[in-house]
């Protein structure tokens, strides 16, 4: 079975963007680890991950309709 | 003689500060604005006039004017969305500005302008070259001089009754402490990740709050922080996990229209914190994208 995530990467993680942007069909039971892997992004910088605006873990699940979205340590100023 | 002519002068100080009110009510004058509503506004030569021979700052007349009903000229498009109260404890509060590069070069600027009464301004660095596509203070003919003169020069241009101490040093845990005397609230400008915790601790042990904003390229982030609250941690994880100082402006640069902008949105908070003693964003981080003109505000506990 598969689901349908909104997937929005920041910053320097926009180069892992799956082509087209926007929603991906993706295996029911994936959790945020996996996607990371899959899509080659460092896990290092993964550092803030958020489903539906709520700071998530890598090990959560994501479920059918959840936007998923990954911010890398950002410290300019 | 001279110690009739200074007993003279002490008399004629004590007399003017008895009459002050009536003084500064016949220095003021009605003004219609722009809704229609009418107010009694002063001047600012009026302000500094009366100052100078009451032998008190100019911040004093600000805030005795305010209480009186009467809004110094130069606060007077502050009004309604600050009230007269808002203004004078705006006036009363120090901000300590960490950081004087993009986003405390902005930040200065601003709360110069709004009215924060004392600020402390803190950077151990000079301008150079790199730093002018971004950094508001820095100009073209003030290369190699200090942030810290460039601030002290902008905010008393823009608003010379506010106090100001000045510290041309880098905050480190050994001075952190003593550089946050007497602020209410601290703002994080600083540019790499390691310094803004050493900030959070000192600010956490001083008990008072701070706003914390960073960028990169297109993208920036901002954050109240408050003594009990876990704060940077929740957005860069522990401080021991930490292996590099540097975010993704290492390999995205920081661009003039991101810098100001989150600049902007730290005063915000630091003028609704100063105000109301709380903010919206503690333990939530705002994420401004500036590419695809989002704002998300990301709850992180």
């Amino acid at each position: 079975m598969t689901i349908s995530i909104d997937l929005k990467l920041f910053a320097t993680l926009q180069k892992y963007t799956l082509q087209p942007p926007g929603a991906h069909m993706i295996e029911a039971g994936t959790s945020v680890r996996t996607l990371v892997r899959q899509l080659g992004i460092p896990e290092i910088k993964a550092k803030l991950i958020f489903i539906n605006s709520v700071k998530v873990t890598l090990d959560s699940v994501l479920k059918d309709g959840d936007r998923l979205g990954i911010f890398p340590p950002v410290g300019g100023g | 003689m001279v110690i009739a002519w200074e007993s003279f002068r002490q008399w004629e100080v004590d007399s003017l500060k008895r009459q002050l009110p009536e003084i500064l009510s016949e220095a003021s004058c009605l003004r219609t604005l722009p809704d229609g509503s009418n107010r009694n506004i002063i001047s600012l030569p009026d302000t500094a006039d009366i100052a100078r021979r009451s032998g008190r700052t100019r911040k004093e007349i600000d805030i005795l004017a305010l209480e009186h009903d009467i809004v110094p000229e130069r606060y007077i498009r502050n009004m309604d969305a600050l009230s007269m109260k808002d203004q004078i404890t705006l006036l009363r509060s120090r901000a300590c500005i960490v950081g004087l590069g993009g986003l405390g070069g902005t930040v200065v600027e601003t709360l110069a302008r709004i009215g924060v009464g004392a600020m402390t301004v803190i950077d151990g660095d000079m301008f150079d070259e790199s730093n002018l596509n971004r950094q508001a203070l820095s100009s073209e003919h003030n290369l190699s001089q200090t942030k810290t003169v460039a601030a002290l020069e902008k905010i008393l241009t823009v608003n010379s009754s506010i106090l100001i101490q000045d510290h041309t040093e880098k905050m480190d845990e050994d001075n952190a402490l003593q550089l946050l005397e007497n602020a209410d609230i601290a703002v994080d400008c600083l540019d790499n990740i390691q310094d803004r915790f050493v900030l959070e601790k000192a600010a956490k042990k001083t008990g008072i709050p701070m706003v914390s904003a960073a960028v990169a390229g297109f993208f920036g982030q901002v954050m109240a922080i408050f003594p009990e609250d876990r704060g940077l941690e929740l957005v860069y994880g522990p401080e021991q996990n930490i292996s590099t100082t540097r975010g993704a402006e290492a390999s995205l640069g920081n661009l003039a229209f991101t810098v100001s902008l989150m600049a902007s949105l730290e005063c915000a908070e630091v003028v609704k914190i100063l105000l109301n003693k709380n903010s919206d964003l503690r333990n939530r981080l705002l994420i401004v994208d500036l590419k695809e003109h989002t704002f998300e505000r990301i709850r992180l506990v």
